[in-house]
């Protein structure tokens, strides 16, 4: 560690202040007597918009649909990318780098793309947009996140460690339970997490997977193309913000320690 | 094996048998963990994709409005028409500035949080680049709403602070500028920039651990100042986080339809153009071959990620 010099240092607070702004201006305007239009300075402040949110039904359907959504996707994506991962991680054999791109390749293409072609296949396989219809769109790219995560953990994780399980008796799946799932646990959790993030946040693919149900951000897109009340979409904003910080912090000192272990493995 | 005769038995059994044939068939154990997620992606998921994109090579019927199901070569050909060239080209163009934005802004907070920071400030950037990420991509893009609006924060602090001619000033100017910021290109690549800062960030700051600080040292020890470090062992290391970044960045950018429709000009751009074809116009084949620009810009950006190394920082 050395230390930075004073450009470096304003350069870094300055991106993070970047990144901070708009939130704090979210969480100023919760408070705002202003409904129609967004003047600065607003011209009052009021805790009103906090008991409205509280008792919009269509609000908490959403954030119950979206929660349901981004458990089961996440769930899916946590299978079958490790499973994915685990096969790619050290194996070669013939056409692994066209498999490994494909396991990119929801993410790096964009997700317009993504949602119509899903969107005309489910048409094709007469299959009625549905909850399930959400679910399967939002796991095809968290499966990506997953993989990334766990691809990652599993090329640190020396082979060594697996050949001495092993060789002191261990068979495959007690290797894979003691040895190999305390390893990259972290990593899968830090990945289930991105993809929960993902899937919670998801505006692009849902509204092409969907049909009448509306998951929360498709509530927030309908209410920014017709807003109604300004300040309602300010509140679910912060709560939202607020609920899933904890689960950050969590996931970054789960996966702090993890990388200690995987360090002294090496 | 016959090392461990003195040891006891191994245990027996169906479970113990099954192991071993996994352990020692490891194509079979290959093929086992592949199969469930290549039936979603490669058969689904590229089936789907492929259906929707070869509908390019067919046409629309003008008078009915049905896809003509016979290869033509029509429906690309409209891509090179004046109007529909330009939307490409805005498009291409937006996603790069919105990617050397993010990693000229990203680029300090990622090298500072690798290098500099101590444990406790570590986890501090961790979480303020977090933060942003996990908040609702459309909560964001209001949060700059309520910013760039006319009568927003920008325009009051601007106009506080004397700059409020600068921005007049800006918002003349032919094609950056425009009525307010909340309808001009300025707007549309600023929000663009915030939102996918942190993809940027991320990657970066990974790439940067991983130099050891050996090689810095090295280089000091062979002469080398800080700069000259810094562009001949820093900079070439933390490239491939760079474009594993930009991977994110121009990819998330190209295919955007919802920041230009909600901040933006009224000229199109490739996500909108697609939206409203597929959907309103109800022409799929056009729509098709729309798609097709971003899949070939990506698959050039990614053989070149690929050749720079760029999956290993992901």
């Amino acid at each position: 560690m050395t230390r930075p010099s004073l450009a470096l240092k304003i350069a870094a607070l300055g991106g993070l202040a970047f990144l901070h702004v708009p939130l704090g201006f979210i969480l100023l305007y919760c408070f705002t007597t202003e409904e129609r239009s967004y003047a600065f300075p607003p011209p009052g402040f009021t805790l009103k918009w906090f008991g409205v949110v509280w008792g919009r039904a269509d609000i908490w359907a959403a954030v119950g649909l979206s929660l349901q959504v981004a458990c089961l996707a996440t769930a899916i994506a946590l299978v079958l990318g490790t499973l994915a991962a685990g096969a790619l991680a050290r194996a070669r054999f013939f056409g692994r780098e066209p498999v490994s791109l494909l396991f990119v390749l929801p993410i790096a293409l964009p997700g317009i793309v993504t949602g119509i072609a899903l969107r005309q296949a489910f048409g094709l396989m007469d299959m009625p947009f549905s909850f399930w219809t959400i679910v399967l769109g939002h796991a095809t790219f968290c499966i990506v996140v997953v993989y990334n995560n766990a691809v990652a953990r599993l090329r640190r994780l020396s082979p060594s460690l697996i050949e001495a399980s092993m060789d002191l008796g261990a068979d495959a799946f007690q290797t894979f339970r003691l040895v190999i799932l305390p390893n990259v646990g972290t990593a899968l959790l830090a990945g289930g997490m991105l993809a929960f993030a993902l899937s919670f946040d998801e505006v692009i693919v849902t509204t092409f997977t969907a049909g009448q149900q509306s998951t929360l951000p498709i509530w927030m897109l309908s209410e920014l193309i017709r807003p109604r009340q300004r300040p309602v979409t300010n509140v679910v904003a912060v709560l939202v913000i607020a609920v899933t910080f904890l689960p950050i912090l969590a996931a970054y000192y789960l996966t702090r320690e993890g990388e200690a272990v995987a360090g002294s493995g090496k | 094996m016959s090392l461990a005769i003195g040891l006891p038995a191994p245990r027996e059994g169906l479970r113990r048998r099954l192991s071993d044939v996994l352990v020692r068939r490891r194509g079979l154990l290959l093929l086992l963990m592949l199969v469930p997620p290549l039936l979603w992606l490669g058969v689904v998921y590229l089936g789907s994709l492929f259906v929707f994109l070869a509908q390019s090579i067919f046409s629309i019927d003008e008078f009915s409005g049905t896809i003509v199901r016979e290869p033509t070569l029509a429906t690309l050909a409209e891509l090179f028409s004046p109007a529909n060239f330009d939307i490409l080209l805005r498009t291409v163009a937006i996603s790069a500035v919105v990617t050397l934005l993010c990693a000229v802004i990203g680029f300090p907070v990622a090298h500072y949080a690798a290098r500099h920071a101590g444990p406790r400030a570590k986890a501090g950037f961790y979480l303020a680049v977090m933060m942003p990420l996990w908040s609702s991509y459309l909560v964001k893009v209001y949060g700059w709403k309520l910013l760039l609006a006319k009568e927003g924060a920008i325009g009051w602090f601007a106009s506080h602070l004397g700059l409020g001619g600068a921005l007049a000033w800006w918002l003349d100017l032919p094609v950056v500028g425009g009525p307010s910021l909340s309808v001009s290109y300025t707007g549309m690549v600023l929000v663009f920039t915030y939102l996918w800062l942190p993809f940027m960030i991320l990657p970066v700051q990974a790439a940067l651990e991983r130099v050891p600080g050996s090689l810095i040292e090295a280089a000091g020890d062979l002469g080398a100042s800080p700069g000259v470090a810094f562009r001949s062992v820093i900079l070439p290391l933390a490239m491939p986080g760079v474009v594993a970044g930009a991977i994110f960045t121009f990819s998330l950018t190209l295919g955007d339809y919802i920041v230009p429709q909600i901040i933006g000009t009224s000229a199109l751009v490739l996500g909108q153009a697609v939206y409203t074809l597929q959907g309103t116009a109800g022409n799929i084949p056009l729509a098709a071959a729309f798609s097709l620009v971003p899949i070939l810009v990506m698959a050039l950006f990614l053989t070149l990620a690929k050749k720079m190394g760029a999956f290993d920082a992901l």
